[in-house]
């Protein structure tokens, strides 16, 4: 297996690993924002910024977005990357105070004051949600504008009409800047302006998710799921008193 | 090649020839941008009425940018036998009498620059006689503007009429491109490592180890892009060329797509430049008529075509993978590299991108071979560059010089210095992503690692003249709110940095500035320029770092003294009148836009604070230097806030 060298120590790494991936195989820890192994790497927090000291490019990488390469020598620890990361972590938490993962690595690191940004609220643009709702097909909401002004946003700002209520982006929103909420019958996405109708169990009367999904999730497998109507506790219970 | 093609081409070329030294008078009219800006087409629509109703047997020549942008409109009159007069300035009244003059088999004087006996063609290295210089003139050359140059990137602006294929193969195009063709890909590739041209569109990469590691990326489908998404505040030099000579660059593509194996190239231009996108467009579609575009390019076998894609007005989209984002339909934001473009660039297949000014060498080189390309500039910085000459000097232009040169040369001689007497203060390389050279430096040379060592960069090519009338903090606060805004947005430290960045230097310029600002603004600028994700990022600080370098006092200045040494922040001066040196002329009331001249005819003036708006204008038009500005006093600038 080749090898590379991070923080002093030598890892093997399997052929088109990333650097991140092969620290993390290795025990090492590097933190990251907007990457999630599920969507790939984005390039854009520069919170996994390591120093490259040979066999590349010399100066600061993400190594989320780095392949690991025989004889590559990182510091992901260096005095430089730190600085870099205690900046960063300042310009997102001035735009996040709240998000806990922010919150966490800025106790252990410490990390630069800067204004808060209110009118962010909260985003820090690490683009998860927008590769969640791509990798979901729907492609429903995307970055607009640019510098300061980029945001998150749907199409013209308009309710999208694409926007199943899936959820995927809040799951994976590391600032929990996306708010639901859920009232009778109804789901609302609020940044998304997204209010969609819920399909509730006809036994139970618990939500199990908007109707647009139901209907996507039946296409994709199995036209009875929502025929049956049933929440997943409810069909389970069926299936067992059925079979006991 | 087939001998019917080669006949071909030499027919062509005697057609081109007969346009550019007719039997007959032929007057060009610079017509790119710069020309009609200031009036060209005024001027050749009477040069062209005269000659209709006097019946003057003439041949009238849109031509492009011969550089000397601050004396457009430009026109230059050759008539058989005699030496090529250029005029500037010259308006739609003077068509009459020049037309007079030239019926007359007269040399028409007025507003005439100066005249050329012989052209020389880069390419061929031939020399064509002219004519005797005229009385009452000097040598076109010998100005002081184009004495310290060397146009090969533009041995054809301002010469041919970029419309016309003929004359760019009259003065030796497409020359390079028939012997490529008979030649080894590898063999050329290696005579443009040999002549050590390094990309010109500002990072310098060597063109032709580029080159190799495009050709050996496999056999499959290629591309190659000529980056012409010039976007430096100032910076003009590839609309220059793709406006002027556009198939100079085409004809680098083709022998790049010889080289490299691509059937596929695209022209990448701004869409605020209509008439490049106009130039280049007509170049592919003569290109295609004649065959040097096509599925057998000078039946050669060579397939290869080329289409003009435009950019939708993002800066970063110069940056090669934002450009190939922008390319492909999707936002202009970059990508992590590696994987390099040569690697996997467009559609995922190996792209090589060059810019507008590399490509136009190339045929030189090819042409001319690498070793003599080489004997121009420097042991590390081969060759020439073109630079955008702005701002406050007196010749403005596109300055072609060898490597090596220095900004003096550039600045002082070529540019003639400051206007109107005034001291130089700073040169800005590079534009957003360079650095402030100061006065006293202008001995440095032109070349990549003393500029890269002086904190400054060699850039696309923008170099903007600043005098003393120029405030380095408001300078830089102008780059920074321009890299800001045009920042994608995508990574956090040259979004959010960048911004930061902005707030400090706004306050600063505002007089909020505290003495802290100073190594928190060296700080974040260091930090920013390492983390960044693409080249905008990367030398967005550079303006910040490079005039906290060499003008620190005057940042001091700002936030000790609460005074802008220029007298430019409007919240740090006061303008006041000396009585003493004040004669009562009143050009001062005349020129204020506030109406704060107070004193009557012939009367000694004064200014009133409250209504004065600190423009400066008073203190440019006095003819005594009665009127001078001096800091508000701290306690006044901070009452403000």
């Amino acid at each position: 297996m080749p090898w590379m060298t991070i923080n002093g120590i030598k890892v093997q790494y399997r052929d088109g690993e990333t650097v991140l991936a092969a620290a993390r195989s290795g025990g090492m820890e590097i933190p990251s924002l907007c990457f999630h192994p599920g969507l790939g790497h984005h390039g854009s927090c520069r919170l996994c910024l390591v120093e490259i000291l040979a066999g590349g490019r010399p100066g600061l990488a993400a190594s989320c977005a780095l392949p690991a390469a025989q004889g590559l020598v990182v510091e992901a620890g260096s005095e430089r990357v730190i600085q870099s990361r205690r900046m960063v972590l300042g310009l997102l938490l001035a735009r996040s105070p709240e998000a806990k993962p922010l919150r966490e690595l800025s106790e252990k690191l410490g990390a630069l004051e800067f204004p808060p940004r209110p009118d962010t609220r909260g985003c820090v643009l690490c683009g998860l949600c927008v590769r969640a709702c791509r990798a979901v097909g729907q492609n429903a909401i995307n970055f607009s504008g640019r510098g300061r002004s980029r945001r998150v946003t749907v199409p013209f700002d308009l309710p999208p009409g694409d926007c199943l209520g899936c959820r995927a982006c809040e799951n994976v929103c590391p600032a929990g800047a996306i708010k639901v909420v859920e009232s009778r019958g109804r789901i609302a996405i609020l940044p998304w302006q997204s209010e969609l109708e819920t399909v509730c169990c006809s036994k139970c009367g618990a939500a199990m998710g908007s109707r647009p999904q139901w209907e996507s999730l039946e296409k994709l497998f199995s036209p009875s799921l929502l025929r049956a109507g049933l929440c997943p506790a409810c069909r389970r219970r069926l299936q067992a008193a059925f079979h006991g | 090649m087939s001998e019917e093609y080669a006949r071909h081409l030499q027919h062509l070329e005697n057609l081109g020839l007969g346009r550019l030294y007719p039997r007959r008078p032929r007057i060009s009219v610079a017509m790119a941008s710069c020309g009609r800006a200031a009036g060209s087409e005024k001027i050749y629509r009477a040069l062209g009425d005269e000659l209709e109703s006097r019946g003057i047997d003439a041949f009238l020549a849109p031509t492009g940018c011969p550089g000397l942008c601050s004396r457009e409109p430009m026109v230059s009159v050759l008539a058989p036998g005699k030496a090529r007069v250029h005029y500037s300035g010259l308006g739609p009244e003077d068509a009459g009498p020049l037309l007079s003059a030239l019926a007359a088999g007269e040399v028409y004087l007025k507003n005439a620059l100066g005249a050329e006996t012989e052209d020389h063609l880069v390419i061929s290295g031939r020399r064509i006689s002219l004519g005797p210089l005229p009385e009452g003139l000097g040598p076109m050359a010998g100005l002081d503007f184009y004495r310290p140059q060397v146009r090969l990137a533009t041995r054809n602006c301002g010469c041919i009429d970029p419309f016309s294929v003929h004359e760019y193969i009259g003065r030796g195009g497409y020359r390079a491109l028939r012997e490529a063709l008979s030649r080894e890909p590898a063999e050329i590739i290696r005579e443009i490592k040999k002549s050590g041209l390094r990309g010109l569109g500002g990072a310098g990469f060597p063109t032709g180890v580029k080159w190799e590691t495009a050709a050996g990326a496999g056999n499959g489908e290629k591309y190659i892009i000529c980056n012409g998404d010039e976007g430096d505040p100032g910076a003009y030099m590839d609309r220059s060329i793709l406006e002027s000579d556009p198939h100079s660059v085409l004809e680098g593509m083709i022998i790049g797509a010889h080289c490299l194996g691509a059937r596929h190239g695209i022209v990448y231009v701004r869409a605020e430049y209509p008439l490049a996108v106009k130039t280049i467009s007509h170049a592919i579609a003569q290109a295609r008529e004649l065959g040097l575009l096509g599925k057998d390019i000078m039946s050669s076998g060579l397939g290869f075509d080329v289409e003009v894609v435009r950019g939708a007005g993002a800066f970063v989209c110069g940056e090669e993978t934002a450009l190939i984002a922008s390319i492909e339909g999707r936002p202009g934001e970059p990508r992590p590299r590696p994987p390099y473009p040569t690697r996997e660039g467009l559609w995922g297949r190996p792209t090589c991108i060059n810019n507008v000014e590399t490509l136009a060498n190339i045929p030189l080189i090819v042409h001319r071979g690498g070793e003599w390309y080489g004997s121009f500039g420097t042991a590390g910085s081969r060759g020439t560059k073109v630079f955008a000459l702005v701002g406050k000097v007196k010749n403005s232009g596109l300055v072609e010089i060898p490597m090596g040169a220095t900004i003096g040369d550039i600045v002082l001689s070529a540019g003639g210095g400051p206007d109107r007497g005034k001291r130089l203060k700073a040169v800005q390389t590079g534009g957003p992503s360079g650095g402030c050279i100061p006065a006293s430096m202008t001995g440095i040379p032109v070349d990549y690692e003393s500029l890269a060592g002086s904190g400054a960069i060699m850039g696309s090519g923008g170099m903007v003249v600043m005098d003393e009338r120029v405030c380095m903090v408001d300078m830089v606060r102008y780059f920074m709110s321009f890299v800001a805004g045009e920042s994608c947005g995508k990574c956090a430290p040259c979004r959010d940095g960048t911004a930061e960045i902005l707030n400090i230097l706004d306050g600063i310029t505002l007089g909020r500035g505290r003495p802290e600002d100073l190594d928190t603004l060296a700080g974040l600028s260091r930090l920013v320029k390492g983390s960044s994700l693409c080249g905008l990022g990367q030398t967005a600080t550079n303006p910040v770092l490079s005039t906290l370098r060499y003008f620190r006092n005057e940042y001091e200045a700002h936030v000790k003294d609460k005074f802008c040494p220029a007298g430019v922040c409007r919240q740090l001066v006061i303008y006041r009148v000396d009585p003493d040196l004040c004669a009562g002329c009143g050009l001062c009331a005349g020129d204020c836009p506030g109406g704060a001249i107070l004193g009557g005819e012939g009367r000694t003036r004064a200014i009133e604070p409250d209504s004065c708006t600190r423009c400066g204008a008073c203190y440019e038009i006095c003819p005594q230097g009665a009127i001078y500005f001096t800091g508000r006093g701290i306690s006044d600038a901070m009452d403000d806030h």
